[in-house]
């Protein structure tokens, strides 16, 4: 019988409804595993400011990572390709126009030789 | 015979036109009018889709005795009116643009409150409909030309709407030029076509079409100018500048526009010239197109600063994984057995990718113009520590995000399975690259969630609350939607999906649906 939910891929099948009732159950035995030990979480007390080795809080905004330093390592080991790929999007109609009919002569021309 | 089909574009004509007039009167009543304009686009869509799947191909020949008669007594045997041919592929991309269109109806009612001329705005808005339903309903070349421009023009002007320093001008600017010029080529191809088959119906070249020099350029130009309205790369330079620029309701209605301009794409492939052309050659050009949109789109989308630029970016990357799906289906179209193997799963993860990306992409342009509305800029620099504040906005943001990522159990991956495991039976390489892309696509969202959400709560935005409900139910029903699809996969691939596939490799079935009537 066919399972409700069941994608047939032509390679393979997909079927959400078991992975959601998967990740239930394992949510569940998480859940009770979690229930069986000790708290030691105290509400209100010292447990919930931040502990910098005795250093005093920093203010808000300086603790927070901004969007900017996230990947930067990703785009320095590519710089080879971005130092590339940025300067193509200049923000120039012109180059945008000259693209468009560099791909369509390409595409003519590919067309043409492999028709 | 249906009678709605005609209503699909003349309701929001209507809508649009009285709108201005009606504004006169009080800015309620308008948005009032506006609503219910758009309930009676979504019902008309719904009607007409129910009778696609339920009865078969709608053709309705506008000013005709007989609206099926679509061939006239004395025209010699050449379809001549403006005729209307929905089949299920058509259905599909209609039921598409109606679920967005009435998410953004409903989002804009609170987002643009605040903002100065607003019967422009939601006029221009009902104009968008107007040519989207239009592109995606008419059998006749010139026609779609007509509704492509109503739609780039109503476009631009809305890219363009906000003053925002120049910006939008300059955003709304590009993508007014590029549509002209993409229009104008389209216009072209459509001249040569009509120059050798003397007539501009779709299904009646298809019949007669042989694939001359003309012919040959005719299809270039055609694709090429699509491909660049679509935004895939290296035609995607407007996409970041217009996306990035325009107020997001209207960038989610963008992505329809992109959507519909995609869809005739392979309308052309398939339909009109099918194995007349080259299908193996035509077939690369595309997916070579979808690989490198896949690629550069996400690669150019993870330095990015400005989230509306970030998720333009990510557009382009999602167009490549229909451009992939489809381009196999084009590929092995002369081939039944090939088709049969992984062709024609191939063409059902690029049509289910569609109203996924639509989904979810229109989500999170939504969400960045929910976080803009409340905290006036878009630089990830600057924002952080909004989940404390924006909980509703951050869930849907969630959602939105997995389901781009391709993560399960949300309906971004059930279409990129189909497309994963037939394509990888093409050719395993490009199979590799997209799922690459994905994982990259996860670190780009991961970083933005990060950026806006995460974090403590900055003084700032200490005063910053969630959006107004209008804003939460469209973004919140198009998150609804993306759970459903991905839950229920299956369903909306045989109840809407695979029909759309294979009324795009019936060519003959599209000819005989307008030819027949003879």
């Amino acid at each position: 019988m066919e399972l409700t939910g069941t994608l047939l891929t032509g390679y393979g099948f997909w079927n959400p409804v078991i992975l959601i009732l998967a990740g239930l159950v394992t949510g569940l035995v998480a859940y009770l595993l979690w229930k069986r030990g000790v708290s030691t979480y105290r509400k209100g007390s010292e447990q919930e400011k931040p502990y910098i080795s005795g250093n005093p809080e920093p203010e808000k905004n300086a603790v927070h990572i901004r969007g900017g330093n996230v990947y930067w390592g990703f785009t320095e080991g590519l710089k080879g390709f971005y130092s590339r790929v940025i300067p193509a999007h200049s923000g120039d109609l012109n180059d945008y126009m000259l693209w468009y009919f560099g791909v369509m002569i390409a595409i003519c021309a590919v067309v043409v030789i492999f028709q | 015979m249906s009678m709605y089909a005609p209503l699909l574009v003349a309701i929001p004509l209507l809508a649009a036109f009285a709108i201005p007039l009606i504004g006169l009167v009080s800015s309620k009543l308008r948005n009032t009018w506006a609503i219910a304009a758009m309930l009676a686009t979504v019902v008309s869509a719904l009607l007409v889709v129910y009778e696609v799947l339920t009865v078969g191909t709608i053709v309705y020949a506008l000013g005709a005795l007989d609206s099926a008669l679509t061939i006239p007594f004395d025209s010699g045997g050449v379809p001549i009116r403006i005729i209307f041919v929905i089949d299920a592929m058509s259905a599909f991309m209609i039921l598409t643009a109606a679920i967005m269109m009435f998410a953004v109806t409903l989002y804009s009612i609170s987002s643009e409150s605040k903002q100065t001329g607003q019967d422009g705005y939601y006029a221009l808005l009902f104009l968008m409909m107007a040519g989207i339903f239009g592109m995606v309903s008419t059998g006749d070349l010139f026609n779609f030309f007509v509704f492509l421009e109503i739609n780039s023009l109503a476009g631009a002007a809305l890219a363009a709407y906000r003053i925002n320093r120049g910006y939008s001008v300059e955003g709304g600017l590009k993508y007014g030029f590029i549509s002209a010029i993409a229009g104008m080529l389209f216009l072209f191809a459509v001249g040569m076509l009509y120059g050798q088959y003397n007539s501009l119906n779709i299904a009646y070249i298809a019949s007669v079409i042989e694939f001359t020099g003309l012919s040959l350029v005719a299809v270039v130009l055609m694709i090429t100018s699509l491909a660049m309205k679509s935004g895939a790369v290296p035609m995607h330079f407007w996409t970041p500048d217009t996306y990035s620029s325009a107020p997001s309701s209207i960038t989610a209605i963008l992505i329809v526009s992109s959507m519909a301009c995609l869809y005739a794409i392979f309308r052309i492939a398939f339909s009109l010239f099918g194995l007349t052309m080259n299908v193996v050659t035509v077939g690369w050009v595309i997916i070579i197109l979808g690989i490198l949109s896949m690629f550069i789109g996400v690669a150019m989308a993870l330095p990015q600063k400005d989230v509306k630029r970030l998720m333009a970016y990510h557009s382009v990357s999602q167009i490549g994984y229909m451009l992939t799906g489809l381009g196999v289906g084009v590929a092995v179209l002369g081939d039944g057995h090939l088709m049969a193997e992984f062709g024609f799963v191939a063409m059902e993860g690029g049509i289910f990718h569609i109203i996924n990306y639509a989904l979810y992409k229109g989500l999170l342009f939504l969400i960045a113009g929910a976080v803009i509305y409340r905290c006036g800029t878009k630089n990830l620099n600057e924002l952080g520590g909004l989940g404390h504040s924006m909980k509703w906005t951050m869930a849907f943001f969630i959602i939105g995000s997995l389901a781009i990522a391709g993560i399960p159990p949300f309906n971004g991956f059930a279409s990129k399975i189909l497309i994963y495991e037939s394509v990888f039976i093409f050719n395993p390489f490009i199979s590799v690259i997209a799922m690459v892309v994905s994982i990259m696509t996860l670190a780009s969202f991961v970083k933005v969630f990060h950026s806006m959400f995460m974090g403590p709560k900055l003084p700032q935005f200490a005063d910053v609350k969630e959006v107004p409900l209008p804003m939460l139910l469209g973004m919140g029903l198009l998150a609804v939607l993306i759970i459903l699809f991905g839950i229920f996969p299956d369903l909306v691939v045989k109840t809407i999906v695979e029909p759309a596939a294979l009324a795009f490799i019936d060519q003959s079935g599209y000819i005989g649906s307008v030819m027949g009537g003879v």
